[in-house]
């Protein structure tokens, strides 16, 4: 049954200066979501098939493409604004959830962009990291609360207290968890190289472990999530470390969703599931209905790999955050990444994406907060992740109490990714979130890897160059470190729940 | 900029104030004439097993009522008495330095290896807390601090710190940054075995004090000193490091050297940093301190504040400066600098 909306107004608008157009025919070539298709000599365009993506932009020998946002005003509302009408002109049409791809859209204030890093000036001097070492090596795992020695015969004091396996990271950056499958093989090679060249670590999201990254396994992170996809003994035995995923910031509460169109016979392979399926996984574990149920799932899998691996465990950051992190924090897992409410999404629910879940600056002030209150801190590492955007995100998270962050969207983009949002078609243009070989084959893994590690470098540089300059020289000293934040224009209660002061005090 | 100065006789030979009045006042271009204060083991031999409580009162008749019941809440009050004061012209008294000497009831903390000492912790933080207008700065038995608001020879005339003997003095010249009219802001700090004085400003103050808060431990005054006393006797007395250890925990040695050390230590100072990475201490500083059987010294590991050791017999110097040590001895020995991040640890003979 038709609908009777007809045309509605166009999202972007292409349009392709003439005289300067060659007609190379290049647009027609990289775009494809067919918004440009010959005719005769002629290059049509059907602006309504465009993402935004860029592509053929960046293509164009002669800049003749041009993109438009809106070109076409509805009347302003303040209550029924473009995107509520379209919402409902498009649910009243199909009748379905709208799903939406990347993280929140949701125009509410960032409060990051809302604390004011501190530097030193005469009372303390700032280190010059030129001159100076700077330590951002950082551990993580269980730590001991205390230390145990024992008393040789000769009076010297021996440790006998045994360290749990923690990695070691150059740098407090790590390449989230996006699975094989929801991004292509190029763009997870890419990422492992960099993760390899820069010292760090990188996440293999639920889709199993590709033999193409069997050469960077001893830098992965392999999880296992409500699907269960691609997990075996062999896969837990190939990561560094093993991380199970019980919550994601974009879409708290519900599953994971890789539509069948990306579902190729080597992303089928990978992930142990038949080729062109939706692979769905559920919203809980099966096996975790309660929070007793999880030092099983722990244990096993620590059992599974000798005790010898770091297991983590992914959350969505939720109003209960504290209490969620405390709960896991007994678990015996050596980490907990918390994911806040503007984690990246190949695909989730449009509601879902912009409206459940808390800040990630909240949830990492508070799991901090709630875990030494609780004596609990040096049980696990807490890792922050959800819209880590810059250098300064990493360290203001990191002076909130957490470890190390995970970076996601942020590597994508240095592969060339847009952020036009439409992953879940399985188009990418850019090769990333794709499976369709002639648009994976446009990502050079050896050019993504070096820009991404090029990313890694510089915000490692400018880490390095603002705690020199607030005085700190290893990053432990940064950690919980809430004396150095202030916050600006920030209210009240909110100052108090991240125990940060306001600018001026 | 502030000056620092210890001594500790090693047989526990007593010294009077007068030797260390003079060796802190030579350092006088190192401080703003807005807080001074001295700190020595060994002068209530009377006293020798009662916890010596120094407290400030802004007013005796409103506040000592509060510290008299909470006293006799924990324990016995032995003797308490003002401390005697000679006015200074340039010195303005705002509070009233009050001695007691306190016997605590051990059994009010069953289960504790250390329960007088875990009593008299809890009178401290307790105290201090609350805006009461008492403070008590200093809480070891056998010992007493000594400051205020002004140049370290007006604080000392004004206490008569030559009428004191002890076997170790710690003192310190204050640079004032904030608060110069409170008293008990310059160090040293206290609390019943440790003391301390730090020349430098660390750039961990709320990391150190977010970690030592969340074992109990309450910061009053936002002072570096006031953590670092907190955190020794944290870490030597109810985490059970050596002193060594404990100094290492709070200074640790670079990652790059650890990776250069042999396994076993390479192991040790790895599972220090993991596990006192909170407690770490970073920016400049040059710390001294003190319990009865030991006098240490250690820099960040930058070495960005000075620090200067003398040795003369039976003498262990500690100071900011050569010259004040020589302005004690001036036919010391030896003096020495050591390295960045190289601690100095003497001990009483036992």
């Amino acid at each position: 049954m038709s609908s009777n909306f007809g045309s509605m107004p166009l999202r972007y608008r292409i349009t392709i200066d003439r005289e300067q157009c060659m007609e190379c025919g290049r647009c027609v070539e990289n775009c494809p979501y067919g918004v440009f298709r010959w005719d005769g000599n002629r290059i049509l365009i059907n602006s309504r098939n465009c993402t935004a993506c860029h592509r053929c932009l960046t293509y164009c020998p002669r800049d003749a493409i041009m993109l438009q946002e809106h070109p076409c005003d509805y009347r302003s509302h303040p209550v029924w604004t473009r995107a509520v009408r379209e919402s409902i002109y498009n649910q009243s049409r199909t009748g379905k959830i709208i799903l939406a791809g990347m993280g929140s859209v949701a125009n509410l204030p960032i409060i990051f962009d809302h604390l004011m890093l501190d530097a030193c000036q005469v009372t303390t001097p700032p280190t010059d990291p030129l001159r100076e070492p700077v330590e951002l090596r950082t551990y993580l795992g269980k730590k001991p609360s205390k230390l145990d020695f024992t008393q040789k015969p000769n009076g010297d004091v021996e440790l006998s207290t045994e360290l749990t396996p923690n990695l070691m990271l150059e740098t407090p950056i790590m390449l989230g968890h996006m699975s094989y499958g929801a991004l292509s093989l190029n763009a997870h090679v890419a990422m492992a190289r960099a993760a390899k060249e820069t010292g760090t670590y990188m996440g293999t999201g639920e889709g199993g472990l590709h033999p193409g990254l069997y050469p960077y396994q001893d830098r992965m992170i392999v999880q296992v999530a409500s699907g269960r996809f691609g997990v075996n003994v062999d896969y837990l035995e190939r990561g560094a470390a093993i991380e199970l995923k019980l919550g994601q910031g974009a879409k708290p509460g519900i599953g994971g969703h890789l539509p069948g169109e990306k579902v190729s016979a080597d992303v089928s392979r990978t992930r142990m599931i038949p080729q062109g399926s939706d692979a769905i996984s559920p919203a809980p574990h099966h096996d975790i209905y309660g929070i007793e149920d999880l030092p099983q799932l722990v244990n096993s899998v620590k059992e599974a790999t000798e005790r010898k691996k770091p297991i983590f465990a992914k959350i969505a950051a939720v109003n209960n955050n504290a209490e969620n992190v405390a709960a896991v924090a007994r678990s015996g897992v050596d980490a907990i990444a918390i994911d806040g409410f503007r984690g990246g999404t190949g695909a989730a629910p449009r509601v879902f994406r912009d409206h459940v879940g808390i800040p990630i600056e909240v949830a990492i002030a508070t799991a901090d907060q709630e875990l030494r209150k609780q004596g609990l801190r040096n049980e696990v590492s807490l890792i922050a992740c959800g819209s880590i955007r810059e250098s300064t995100d990493v360290i203001k998270a990191i002076a909130l109490g957490a470890d190390a962050v995970y970076i996601g969207t942020a590597a994508l983009v240095a592969m060339g990714c847009r952020v036009c949002g439409n992953c879940y078609q399985g188009l990418c243009p850019w090769g990333i979130a794709t499976q369709r070989p002639d648009l994976v084959a446009r990502l050079d893994p050896d050019v993504a890897s070096k820009q991404i590690a090029n990313l890694i470098h510089a915000w490692t540089l400018e880490i390095t160059e603002l705690m020199g300059a607030a005085g700190i020289n290893s990053i432990e000293s940064l950690r919980g470190n809430r004396d150095r934040l202030r916050g600006y224009m920030l209210d009240e209660g909110l100052l108090e729940i991240l125990d940060v002061k306001s600018v001026g005090a | 900029m502030c000056g620092i100065f210890g001594v500790m006789d090693k047989r526990r030979q007593m010294m009077d104030g007068s030797g260390i009045r003079e060796a802190l006042s030579i350092m006088n271009e190192r401080g703003s004439g807005e807080g001074a204060g001295y700190v020595a083991y060994g002068i209530y031999p009377d006293y020798r097993d009662c916890y010596a409580l120094h407290v400030f009162f802004d007013n005796p008749g409103k506040s000592k009522a509060i510290v008299d019941a909470t006293l006799e809440q924990w324990g016995t009050i032995e003797h308490d008495e003002a401390i005697p004061t000679c006015d200074q012209p340039n010195l303005k008294a705002n509070c009233t330095p009050w001695r007691y000497f306190f016997k605590p009831d051990a059994s009010l903390a069953p289960g504790s290896a250390s329960p007088e000492k875990d009593v008299v912790t809890s009178i401290v933080m307790q105290i201090n807390a609350s805006a009461n207008g008492a403070e008590i700065v200093s809480s070891g038995k056998n010992v007493g601090l000594f400051k205020a608001s002004g140049w370290p020879e007006d604080v000392a005339d004004y206490y008569r710190i030559q009428d004191y003997e002890g076997y170790i003095w710690l003192a310190h010249n204050r640079y004032a940054t904030s608060n110069p009219e409170l008293w008990e802001r310059p160090d040293p700090f206290n609390l019943h075995d440790w003391s301390v004085v730090e020349n430098g400003k660390t750039t961990t103050y709320g990391a150190n004090r977010r970690y030592v808060e969340s074992f109990g431990y309450n910061c009053s005054t936002g002072t570096d000193s006031e953590v670092i006393a907190y955190l020794i006797d944290l870490l030597t007395r109810k985490h059970g490091l050596g002193i060594d250890l404990a100094i290492r925990a709070l200074a640790p040695p670079y990652w790059d050297e650890i990776d250069r050390m042999p396994e076993a230590e390479q192991n040790l100072n790895r599972a220090l940093r993991f596990a006192y990475g909170s407690a770490t201490m970073n920016g400049p500083f040059t710390v001294v301190a003190a319990n009865p059987d030991t006098m240490i010294g250690f820099t960040d590991r930058g070495k960005l504040r000075p620090m200067v050791v003398g040795e003369c017999g039976d003498r262990l110097y500690i100071a900011s400066e050569e010259t004040a040590i020589r302005a004690m001895e001036p036919c010391v020995e030896s003096i020495r600098r050591p390295a960045a991040g190289e601690p100095v640890i003497g001990r009483v003979a036992p």
